[in-house]
């Protein structure tokens, strides 16, 4: 279990330093997200009534389409020259290396949201935070993390695919459905009445999807990558 | 493939030959018409078994992905691909008739209902299974990938439906509290149609598996002859 921990802080350590030298991934991801933000502004006249009420929709589209590009980006650095293949074959849980991958990913998803978030509320003039602090931070974290672990998983497996990038989006976004049905609401719950109880079962929701992947994954990833 | 596999592909059939005979007398003459809906209402009893068989054949897709990942032999693989690809094909014609019957019943083509939503995003996952293997191309990889997805994507399924059925409802409940106020002569019709459509998916997969392998020979031998 020591072991297992250490392996994937290690490649988070690994990942993090990478990304500090380059600040390829969280600047791509960063740039697009604030795109995505700004174009989907025009869907609405400006100073419209209704704008509060798509702004977590448009939020999180923007969350999602960026995290998809990072996932990209942080996958095919990890095969150039052949850096996964190796670190498979080194001599520690595989499914270690993988939840490494799955917490860099989390964290660099963390990092953007944390810079996307607050120029998001200034153009769009709203807080979300305003009604309830640590729900709306824990749709964030929770999403962000379902969103990661299988991000992480289908980043790998369209990597190795003819058409490569193409092939995460078209995996990774009718899977991740609830995921994005269930944050959209419980921001939307949380920005309109702060309250705990209407959102509760949303939150559940991304708990369950949550805790079922990481262990359908760690189940079955051994028998994935075994050659 | 042996004399007895054979017989039992002609027994299969013959049976789904004589069982959709008698499904379609079921359903067109012996169901009475239905009072409110007309002649409309007959493509019930094929879109609920298409709906049926879709479901089965993923979940059999399900099963065999399992089998996959632990016995890597090439019959599993086959018969997890070939139920997929029955699977969108039933799946297809349920999002067809479906949209057919609710224009004229309930005035539009498509409602945002958690059944129907739920089955276009299973419809949605499993192209994402049959693209990813058309774009893998090393066979043992291709196996697990789509292994992968085909066990995440079952799985994700009753999380989806949960999601969207938090979001909104109006499918007609005709499966709740023994038929719903299904006629019988109605439920016998559709219980033989799914019966029927049973031995239409076995007789499809047979066919399907077998050209498989047979593809698979004709690869192993165009490989020996170009070395």
């Amino acid at each position: 279990m020591k072991n297992y921990i250490k392996t994937i802080f290690k490649i988070v350590e690994k990942d993090l330093i990478l990304e500090l030298k380059s600040k390829e991934v969280i600047n791509s991801m960063l740039i697009f997200s604030l795109l995505v933000v700004i174009v989907f502004s025009f869907i609405f006249e400006p100073g419209a009534e209704y704008k509060d009420e798509i702004a977590a929709g448009i939020l999180w589209m923007a969350i999602t389409f960026s995290g998809v590009l990072g996932l990209n980006k942080s996958m095919i650095n990890e095969i150039n020259g052949g850096n996964l293949n190796a670190l498979l074959l080194a001599p520690v849980d595989r499914s270690a290396i993988f939840f490494g991958k799955v917490f860099s990913n989390f964290l660099f998803l963390m990092l953007m949201e944390l810079m996307t978030v607050p120029i998001f509320m200034v153009f769009y003039n709203i807080n979300l935070f305003e009604k309830q602090f640590i729900g709306t931070l824990l749709v964030f974290i929770a999403g962000s993390y379902g969103f990661s672990v299988l991000g992480t998983l289908f980043s790998l497996i369209s990597v190795k695919s003819k058409t490569r990038e193409l092939m995460l989006p078209l995996l990774l976004l009718p899977l991740l459905v609830p995921i994005i049905l269930a944050s959209i609401q419980s921001l939307n719950i949380f920005y309109f009445s702060g309250s705990f109880e209407n959102a509760s079962k949303w939150l559940k929701l991304i708990g369950v999807f949550d805790i079922v992947f990481t262990c359908v994954i760690y189940i079955i990833f051994d028998f994935v990558v075994e050659e | 493939m042996n004399s007895n596999e054979k017989k039992i592909e002609k027994i299969i059939d013959y049976l789904t030959l004589i069982l959709i005979s008698i499904a379609l007398y079921f359903a067109f003459i012996y169901a009475p018409l239905e009072k409110v809906m007309g002649a409309i209402q007959k493509i019930f009893y094929f879109h609920v078994a298409s709906a049926w068989i879709a479901f089965f054949a993923f979940f059999i897709t399900f099963l065999f992905s399992i089998i996959v990942l632990i016995n890597e032999k090439k019959i599993y693989d086959e018969i997890a691909s070939s139920s997929a690809e029955i699977g969108i094909i039933f799946c297809t014609i349920v999002l067809i008739t479906g949209p057919i019957w609710a224009k004229p019943v309930w005035g539009v083509w498509w409602t945002w209902d958690p059944r129907l939503t739920t089955t276009l995003v299973l419809w949605f996952i499993y192209v994402g299974y049959l693209m990813l293997r058309k774009f893998v191309e090393e066979d043992d990889k291709k196996a697990k990938f789509s292994a992968v997805v085909g066990i995440i994507g079952f799985i994700d399924v009753p999380i989806v439906f949960m999601s969207i059925r938090w979001w909104r409802t109006i499918h007609p409940n005709v499966l709740q509290k023994g038929g719903g106020g299904l006629h019988p002569d109605m439920l016998k019709a559709l219980i033989i149609a799914v019966i029927a459509f049973t031995f239409l998916y076995l007789s499809m997969l047979f066919k399907r598996v077998k050209v498989g392998l047979l593809e698979d020979k004709i690869k192993y031998l165009e490989n020996k002859i170009r070395n």
